[in-house]
């Protein structure tokens, strides 16, 4: 007579078999890997196409650092031998350089931050409430998105000028409160959040706004500094609308200001690449410091594990 | 006092799809009431209902005598654990539990003093200032019944909370929420569509199939009377055997078995035996026999189950879809399963002389389902 094993002895060898692999322990099936690297061979493609990359930056760097005779010379000089140091100061000096860079500056950090919080507002309604015609809304909002720039700059131009905003940076400021892209992100991100930890929150007496600030932004990290990111390089590299609309020195933008080393009567190119490099540093610095942002996600952490 | 009242409760999600269906039900003040019910049968619906988070199409729940279908969730005072716990990610232990009395703008002393406690109620104090993502299933279930008790709602809502547990944990959570209970004496809905639960936990059990209440009572007394062919096949584990029958000048016959009962008008039945009704020849009290031809013994320890075949007639009884999947019978065999003592070993392939007692024997309705 056979005997029909314990259901729950099997039960207990898988969960012994299914331990997950400790660090340094390999599992059975794992492949070894190839020893003759100490990387992978992707390696080879993709170094050589990060130096191509790369070219133009150094050769912005090393512009910046030559003299103006040796900027203008052909073939061009990737290597000047001694460095001017001394073009950063001048180009710092020669024009209101620090005037523009704070104008960059209240420009950008305020059209991110009510980026990041007209956006999620506008975002968790969209992923969250019903409401009539949101999925109309959505579709006309998401189809704006195919509208290229030129074609509503003079409508906008017209809008601000009516708000008598022209030269000032409140034009820079106001048509970019809140953008598209911005909800669209935040929206599709809101979805994949798992609904019962705000259904959680309302019960525990939180209400909506507070369901947002307190729930679903703090789990919304990866997406909010993406969004901010972006939205910093845009705003921050932004010249076409600046040109359109700021015409006095003491409101332009980083951008619009570097052009004045570029113009009819002077063509300073060293001095303008130093300027570039300046006018790069702080987006080098916040996209290192947001990066780590980017790969986290611990919002599926408080369930089942 | 805090009973809740589901008043001719009906839910239709568009579609349109019929969740709940008619709902009329009373959980007393203090009550442990288990809604039970195969996967879709509302009873998840009729929870989220009591939550605020479904709204209620028709009818009215009633909490302590107020009718809160208008009061929002955060407002209604009642707690809930969900399937998946749902525990702040981002927050510590202490914050979770402290979360909705933070809501509450309660004084940090109070506050503190409160989420302590029922850390300790719990054992969770070594687990404060960790996060939900470095805890086990089982602490994390803990942390998300204590995050729902430690503002002492009215109502406490249970959504399947002990389905994400591995069989041992399940067993020793169960009881811990029996003792929680007869310590907070919080008016209490458990939902879960294991069986055993169901028993085990509740005051009343109310079991639910196709969004509507099928039969409210205490368990034993459901396991001892159910209603219909539904309810006698979803409570008890292993499930109630069903064969169909006739009833013919006073008596019953279904397959070899055949027994007197009186009152009854001629026509198909469903004949409703427990597993553990069955007794072999020979024992005290015969009665009608049955042979059971034997396909696998399970010996248990304490107990032995063995499932087998018994002949059946082909009556064409007509039951609901749902329920007959409760009805395993080809033409002539019908499935049987029979709980023994543990030294009875009988062998596989052979046949095994049964009776049964007819006082247990159930009988249902073959048209409509309903008992008899």
């Amino acid at each position: 007579m056979s005997v029909q094993p314990d259901v729950r002895a099997m039960g207990a060898i898988t969960a012994a078999t299914a331990r997950p692999a400790l660090p340094g322990e390999t599992g059975m099936v794992e492949k070894p890997r190839a020893r003759w690297l100490p990387f992978s061979p992707w390696h080879f493609v993709l170094m050589p196409v990060a130096i191509i990359m790369l070219v133009p930056l150094l050769w912005v760097v090393m512009t910046s650092l030559e003299t103006l005779a040796q900027t203008q010379h052909f073939p061009p000089i990737l290597w000047p031998g001694s460095f001017q140091w001394s073009n950063y100061p001048r180009a710092w000096s020669s024009v209101p350089f620090d005037t523009w860079f704070i104008n960059t500056i209240i420009v950008t950090t305020t059209v991110v931050v009510s980026n990041l919080l007209f956006c999620s507002l506008a975002a968790y309604g969209f992923a969250r409430i019903r409401f009539f015609g949101k999925s109309v809304a959505y579709f006309f909002l998401l189809a704006t998105l195919m509208i290229p720039v030129q074609v509503v700059i003079i409508p906008t131009f017209l809008i601000v000028k009516q708000m008598h905003l022209i030269d000032t940076l409140g034009a820079l400021i106001v048509p970019n409160l809140a953008n598209v892209f911005g909800i669209f992100l935040l929206t599709q991100f809101f979805r994949t959040l798992p609904i019962e930890l705000e259904e959680a929150a309302r019960i525990d007496g939180a209400s909506r706004l507070k369901v947002l600030f307190r729930i679903v932004l703090p789990l919304s990290l990866p997406a909010l500094a993406t969004l901010a990111v972006i939205q910093f390089l845009w705003t921050w590299n932004d010249f076409l609308w600046p040109l359109v609309t700021i015409y006095k020195e003491s409101a332009f933008t980083l951008q619009l200001g570097l052009m004045s080393f570029q113009g009819s009567h002077v063509n300073d190119t060293n001095l303008l690449m130093a300027g570039n490099v300046m006018s790069m540093l702080p987006m080098l610095i916040l996209f290192i410091a947001a990066q780590r942002y980017f790969v986290r996600g611990i919002a599926t952490q408080g369930l089942k594990g | 006092m805090t009973d809740v009242v589901f008043d001719h409760v009906t839910k239709v999600y568009p579609g349109p799809a019929l969740a709940v269906d008619d709902l009329s039900l009373e959980v007393g003040d203090g009550e442990f009431l288990i809604l039970v019910g195969p996967s879709g049968c509302g009873k998840t619906t009729a929870l989220r209902m009591v939550a605020g988070l479904e709204k209620i199409s028709e009818g009215e729940i009633a909490v302590g005598g107020d009718v809160i279908n208008d009061v929002p969730p955060k407002d209604r005072d009642i707690a809930m654990v969900f399937q998946n716990y749902a525990l702040y990610p981002h927050m510590t232990v202490e914050k979770n539990l402290g979360f909705a009395l933070r809501q509450r703008k309660t004084p940090k002393v109070e506050l503190e003093q409160r989420v302590h406690s029922m850390g300790e109620l719990l054992g969770l104090e070594e687990l404060m200032k960790r996060r939900p993502g470095q805890l086990s299933g089982g602490q994390r279930q803990r942390v998300a019944m204590g995050r729902a008790l430690v503002r002492e709602p009215k109502v406490f809502l249970l959504d399947e909370p002990l389905s994400n547990l591995d069989a041992k944990l399940r067993v020793q959570m169960r009881a811990e929420l029996k003792r929680l209970h007869q310590r907070l004496e919080i008016t209490t809905i458990y939902v879960t569509h294991d069986q055993v639960e169901a028993m085990t936990l509740g005051d009343r059990i109310a079991v639910m199939s196709a969004g509507r209440l099928q039969q409210l009572g205490a368990p034993q007394d459901v396991y001892d009377n159910p209603s219909n062919v539904f309810v006698a096949g979803f409570i008890g584990s292993p499930p109630m055997n069903l064969l169909q029958g006739v009833v013919r000048d006073g008596h019953v016959e279904a397959g070899d078995l055949t027994f007197a009962r009186a009152g009854l008008d001629g026509g198909d039945v469903v004949v409703g035996i427990r597993p553990e009704g069955l007794r072999p020849v020979g024992e005290a009290d015969p009665g009608p026999g049955l042979a059971v031809q034997v396909d696998v013994v399970e010996p248990l320890g304490d107990e032995v189950l063995v499932h087998g075949s018994v002949a059946a007639r082909d009556a064409g009884v007509k039951i609901e879809p749902e329920e007959a999947t409760l009805l395993v019978q080809t033409s002539d065999r019908a499935a049987m399963t029979v709980r023994l003592d543990p030294d009875a070993r009988p062998a596989e392939g052979s046949t095994l002389h049964l009776h049964v007692d007819p006082k247990t024997i159930h009988l249902f309705d073959a048209a409509t389902g309903a008992a008899l």
